[in-house]
């Protein structure tokens, strides 16, 4: 049995004789030299990821002002931050979008700006107190005027991600970027083989207190991350470390179309080569990290599983999906992530980073919960009209003219002889018919592609339907396509109204 | 070189390309048709030397031409490699090397935008 301790390697990265190498050179040396020759030879194996991490914000203090504000309310460049801490503490999230631009300028811009020297617009209001009289502030800095400008990310470092595909025939704009309709596309997200968290599935070095590379300066481990999900393989990591001394290179801002903005972090972590374990851990292979290819086409929750997949798969360029060679796409950047790892391991090997001890572990048993929701959510039927109107297909123009008339109702349901839905007729189709001297039957001048929903499903999924296809209503349908119900956006508008 | 040829409504019953290239002899490699009864736009490869002629007769007949001359710009810059816009690509036009750097082959670009809605840094433009 071979074994080191942390102040042992410390002392090699002191005298300089300490062998670091890559998590990616650390799979050939384990083969070549077997686990117990590579913890014999290798004292730290560095890791590297480069990629969207949502949940990250700067946390930081202004300073204050004359005469001085408890800001209550804040805005950088237009992007809010919350403030409700003390005077004029406030957190900007990467993924809050601006007031004025909307997504494509976001929390993660901000952040980016201020890295790279640009001068912010401040804009703050408070409700005033004897202390701090002042109701509003104005005034424009950078990131050398803050006081503390630390980046603090409640979630980074994915262990892996589950990688999206989309069954639905419309392309879907995610934070998994574009999903091109049935199963055009799979992305995915991770380093795979230089994955931090991959590297020491049990957690044995990384844990509270680590000391990290974090977007090019040096950061810390401060806890297991927010949903961190140990028993599946899903862990996560909460980070600090200080913008003033990290670099645009590793923290960049991005913006998905049709989601939001985000930040783009570089995180690199050194797992101290201690035993044969931990050797073995290091040597995993994209062959070993296996994912899920989730359909995202369904918009709830519980996404269904097409299938597995490992990270080597993913990154050949295409996996296979129901038989059919499908193009991935990864998220994120392999090349930034083997740059991390190797800038990490250059640290080391100079004497410029040590490793350190955790003083707490990481819990391997938590796991996530969904949210519990006490308000029942609404379900299209508690909200649809129950009163609408039918006509069978074979009826005629005059006829539908006649319906929509007496019931002073705009959509006509038109159903096949079962009572099947066949298609809709509006009094507009009806008056074009008539305008252009048409007066077959129904069926002829119906619009036969009809959005439809379920009585069973939630109301929110309804309207979002109702919204990307730009129409006000929709017929409601059983399994047997019997109409039961329609919904239109007025209904839905009612309900928002008693929400909010 | 690509082209992009679009049929206005009044000339889509004709048989613009074919009478052209049989005119001309000149072969039009079509790359992407959107025609249905009332507008056409097409885009198609032909070899450099034969487009004025090919050009010529589509216009005689009242197709509009114009080159794609200006593929996708990628600012270096803002980008970070990640190869997201390479499964959306419908040419393939990118590719990682062996190294994960990203490699374009931008004379295959058809124009048509996929990209640039999902490059999530922003780093696409079609430029004209
Ligand atoms: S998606 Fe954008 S950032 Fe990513 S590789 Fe392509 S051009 Fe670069
Ligand atoms: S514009 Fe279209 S064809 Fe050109 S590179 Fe982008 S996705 Fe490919």
């Amino acid at each position: 049995m071979v074994e080191k301790s942390v102040q042992e390697i410390n002392n090699k990265i002191k005298d300089g004789s300490v062998n670091v190498v890559t998590a990616e050179e650390m799979v050939g040396i384990v083969e070549e030299l077997g686990v117990e020759g590579a913890t014999r030879e290798v004292d730290v194996v560095t890791t590297g990821t480069f990629g969207a991490m949502c949940s990250s914000g700067l946390m930081f203090n202004l300073g204050h002002s004359e005469p001085p504000i408890k800001i209550q309310k804040v805005w950088l460049n237009d992007v809010e931050a919350y403030s409700g801490l003390a005077a004029v503490d406030a957190y900007l999230g990467a993924a809050q979008i601006s007031d004025t631009r909307g997504i494509e300028y976001g929390g993660a811009h901000v952040i980016e700006d201020l890295l790279r020297g640009k001068e912010i617009n401040v804009h703050a209001t408070s409700y005033g107190t004897d202390c701090y009289p002042r109701k509003v502030l104005d005034t424009t800095l950078t990131l050398e005027d803050l006081n503390e400008a630390i980046l603090l990310n409640p979630r980074n470092a994915y262990q892996k991600y589950a990688a999206a595909t989309n069954s639905s025939k419309r392309i879907l704009h995610t934070y998994m970027g574009e999903l091109l309709p049935k199963f055009g596309n799979v992305t995915y997200s991770g380093a795979g083989v230089l994955s931090p968290l991959s590297n020491d599935p049990d957690y044995d070095t990384i844990g509270l207190g680590t000391r990290i590379f974090m977007g090019g300066a040096q950061g810390y481990v401060i806890g297991n991350g927010t949903q961190h999900s140990p028993t599946n393989g899903f862990g996560t990591l909460m980070l600090k470390g200080d913008l003033k001394e990290m670099s645009s290179d590793y923290v960049r801002a991005a913006s998905f179309t049709g989601y939001g903005s985000t930040l783009y972090m570089g995180i690199g972590i050194p797992i101290p080569v201690l035993n044969e374990k931990i050797a073995k851990a290091t040597a995993v292979t994209d062959t070993d990290i296996i994912t899920e290819i989730l359909d995202y086409g369904a918009g709830s929750r519980d996404k269904p599983v097409i299938r597995k997949v490992n990270y080597s798969e993913l990154r050949s360029g295409t996996v296979d999906i129901y038989e059919k060679k499908t193009p991935t796409s990864s998220m994120s950047s392999f090349k930034n992530a083997r740059k991390i790892a190797n800038e990490l391991k250059e640290w080391v090997k100079h004497g410029k980073f040590f490793i350190s001890t955790p003083a707490e572990r990481l819990s391997k048993t938590d796991v996530v919960k969904p949210m519990k929701q006490t308000h029942a959510i609404p379900l299209v039927k508690d909200v649809m009209s129950d009163f609408f109107v039918t006509i069978e297909g074979k009826h005629t123009v005059r006829e539908a003219a006649k319906k929509i008339w007496e019931n002073s109702f705009n959509h006509l349901a038109v159903v096949s002889d079962s009572g099947e839905l066949l298609g809709i007729v509006t009094a507009w189709d009806v008056s074009k018919a008539v305008a252009e001297n048409i007066f077959d039957s129904v069926d002829s001048i119906m619009t036969k592609k009809v959005l439809t929903c379920t009585p069973n499903e939630p109301v929110d999924l309804a309207a979002r339907r109702l919204d990307t296809n730009g129409v006000s209503a929709m017929p409601v349908i059983d399994s047997e396509r019997h109409v039961v119900g329609i919904i239109t956006s007025d209904n839905i508008s009612k309900l928002l109204a008693r929400r909010y | 070189m690509k082209i992009k040829i679009i049929i206005p409504t009044e000339r889509i019953q004709n048989p613009i390309i074919a009478e052209s290239m049989v005119k001309t002899g000149v072969l039009l490699n079509i790359m992407v048709a959107n025609i249905d009864s009332t507008y056409g736009e097409l885009i198609a490869d032909v070899e450099d030397g034969h487009f004025n002629r090919i050009k010529e007769a589509l216009e005689e007949r009242g197709a509009f031409v114009s080159t794609l001359d200006q593929p996708i710009h990628r600012d270096e810059e803002e980008c970070v490699e990640c190869g997201a816009c390479i499964s959306v690509c419908p040419m393939k036009v990118y590719t990682f090397d062996e190294k994960w750097n990203l490699f374009m082959d931008d004379k295959k670009c058809i124009r048509c935008g996929m990209c640039i809605k999902m490059c999530p840094h922003q780093a696409l433009k079609l430029g004209d």
